[in-house]
């Protein structure tokens, strides 16, 4: 048997239901797999020690619960969700001290299921990068390799799931930040349609892009969060009221692939593909075609213009959300201060950092007079050509499948002064958000030089369950690939 | 907008002014290239043939969910100003306005 914090989820929840482990027991374990590797990791910018431990106990007392799916559960959850009373710092100096008054709606869900929160997870500042480099607080750390990065931006939400510092964690997704990090670090995530998951008390980076999503070590384990964050909540405008189905129910259901049509979109499989990672990816295609898949060749033209496309929306929408750190209400005030203007400008100033700078005004200028039809508006109508042109694709088949970085984990520092670079990186995952639409990222192999490789399964909005499903079984047929030695 | 956009020093300030920054003069001068390059990369989506498109600004295309209007979710003056710089019991306070 494995090391008890790399059992899966689903494993734990039998064992502490049937009481052959105390939450307690589990708890201790995580906590002191963290003390261990956090210097090391840098995975999580808050831990919750005390509140875990004090959790445990009750619920050891209270004996176990059948109603609460996560029952005893230790997860992490990233620090731009909000937990009411444990700081949310958005890994930004701007929110350094800041303890929210309320939970999120997913933050509710996951205390309402028994779980417990071990702490919050590292992240690129407000979200904004793909390494979990941009954090102002430090870096993390890949554990396949230290000397690399993570992925990002949920980077210390795959980081704490590969390394068994929990069994679960709350990532959220504006253009790949949950899949690419689950891809570089081999762990499993989805990013849910638009709307199946409230997006109340998550701090605002794009609003029409965001989602929160789960990341756990396989599709089993993601399926049980997904139930317990799913679903209608009043509190966010764009949160969709139909029913959610059970997740759990179908999952085993596909005894192999025969006649599941996987979509393969040619523009994910050209120039900037590693060879590597290219060769996992056809490995697992053909593994796909030998248990029964039909391979169905789908094209995605406006590829090229997503990456464009994506930044022009995410910046403006950061520019405008981005606009309420003004060191009145929340967050970081500057000392040197005469009057109100100055309170502003030296505040944004002092408490944001380099990206979150760049995109701020780089979105106030697609949106500034004389560039928003060029810029803004322009982009909204190749969003459209994008959508439709993913909708028509998943028309002809069951679900797409393509890699979901271009490149397997790369050096710390290897991007640092050339954003631009950094952002092309990034071409796989962010037209899904354009979109709109459900994406499951999980491993395919290891690398030559030992690093993981993701593929990510796209389909139609609100049909997870079918994602999940082909997902379960994608995970029979392709080899583990273990867990880091760190 | 032409197909070599370049972003000098006084648009960078602009920029800065719009979004209540203030960049330092090397600062200006590396955002200047860096925002160069991305925007020249952005004028990609002047080749896409954009004619007689809506434009699409929110995937969620569901009708609303309503509920009767009441108020709910209140949160005490404790809570509301429990994150703030500076506040007295009742207030938020910033420095002088006139």
């Amino acid at each position: 048997m494995s090391e008890l914090y790399y059992q899966s989820l689903s494993e734990l929840t039998l064992a502490l239901q049937s009481k052959a482990l105390s939450v307690t027991e589990v708890v201790t374990v995580c906590l002191n797999r963290i003390k261990t590797l956090e210097p090391k990791l840098g995975a999580l910018l808050t831990l919750n020690e005390e509140a875990a431990l004090q959790e445990a106990q009750a619920l050891d007392a209270a004996g176990p619960d059948k109603s609460k799916p996560l029952w005893g559960v230790p997860v992490t959850i990233k620090d731009i969700i909000l937990t009411k009373g444990l700081k949310t710092t958005c890994a930004s100096k701007m929110l350094a001290n800041f303890v929210p008054p309320y939970d999120a709606f997913v933050t509710e869900k996951i205390r309402q299921s028994g779980a417990i929160i071990l702490g919050k997870a590292n992240l690129d500042e407000f979200a904004m990068g793909s390494t979990t480099e941009n954090s102002s607080f430090h870096p993390a750390h890949n554990p396949w390799n230290l000397n690399c990065v993570p992925g990002g931006s949920s980077g210390g939400s795959a980081v704490a799931v590969a390394s068994g510092e929990c069994f679960a964690s709350l990532g959220t997704d504006t253009g790949g930040s949950i899949r690419q990090p689950a891809a570089l670090c081999g762990c499993v995530g989805l990013k849910p349609t638009y709307g199946r998951v409230s997006r109340y008390g998550v701090i605002a980076y794009g609003s029409s892009l965001d989602q929160v999503g789960p990341m756990a070590r396989s599709v089993e384990d993601v399926a049980r969060v997904l139930q317990v964050i799913a679903g209608h909540d009043g509190r966010d405008a764009t949160s969709d009221t139909r029913p959610v189905p059970d997740y759990l129910a179908q999952l085993k259901s596909l005894p192999s692939l025969d006649g599941v049509r996987l979509g393969i979109p040619k523009e994910f499989f050209g120039e900037g593909l590693s060879p590597d990672v290219s060769n996992l990816c056809h490995q697992a295609l053909k593994a796909c075609e030998e248990d029964g898949a039909i391979l169905v060749p789908v094209s995605l033209p406006h590829t090229h213009a997503a990456i464009a496309t994506y930044y022009i929306i995410a910046m403006a929408e950061a520019s405008s959300n981005l606009a309420r750190y003004d060191g009145v209400r929340y967050g970081y005030r500057s000392q040197e201060t005469s009057d109100l203007q100055e309170l502003y400008v030296n505040s944004r100033t002092e408490g944001l950092g380099q990206e979150v700078k760049r995109r701020i005004m780089l979105g106030a200028f697609v949106l500034s007079s004389g560039y928003y039809d060029a810029y803004f508006r322009r982009a909204a109508q190749v969003r459209r050509i994008i959508r439709d042109e993913y909708v028509a694709a998943l028309n002809e088949c069951d679900a797409l499948f393509c890699p979901v970085s271009p490149l397997t984990a790369w050096p710390i520092g290897s991007h640092a002064d050339d954003p631009l670079a950094m952002y092309l990186m990034d071409a796989y995952t962010l037209s899904l958000n354009l979109a709109g639409l459900p994406g499951l990222s999980l491993p395919v192999g290891l690398s030559s030089e030992g690093l993981p490789v993701g593929m990510q399964l796209i389909g139609q909005a609100f049909v997870e369950e079918e994602l999940l499903k082909i997902g379960y079984r994608l995970e029979q047929i392709l080899p583990s690939i273990g867990h880091p030695q760190i | 907008m032409n197909s070599q956009t370049t972003i000098g020093l006084d648009e960078v300030a602009h920029m800065a002014q719009l979004s209540r920054l203030k960049v330092s003069q090397d600062e200006q001068a590396r955002f200047a290239t860096q925002f160069g390059d991305i925007l020249n990369y952005m004028n990609i989506l002047q080749e896409v043939d954009v004619r007689g498109v809506e434009p699409l600004y929110s995937p969620a295309e569901h009708n609303c969910a309503t509920r009767i209007d009441a108020a709910n979710n209140v949160r005490s003056h404790k809570d509301a100003l429990c994150n703030a710089p500076k506040a007295d019991e009742q207030y938020f306070i910033v420095p002088k306005i006139v």
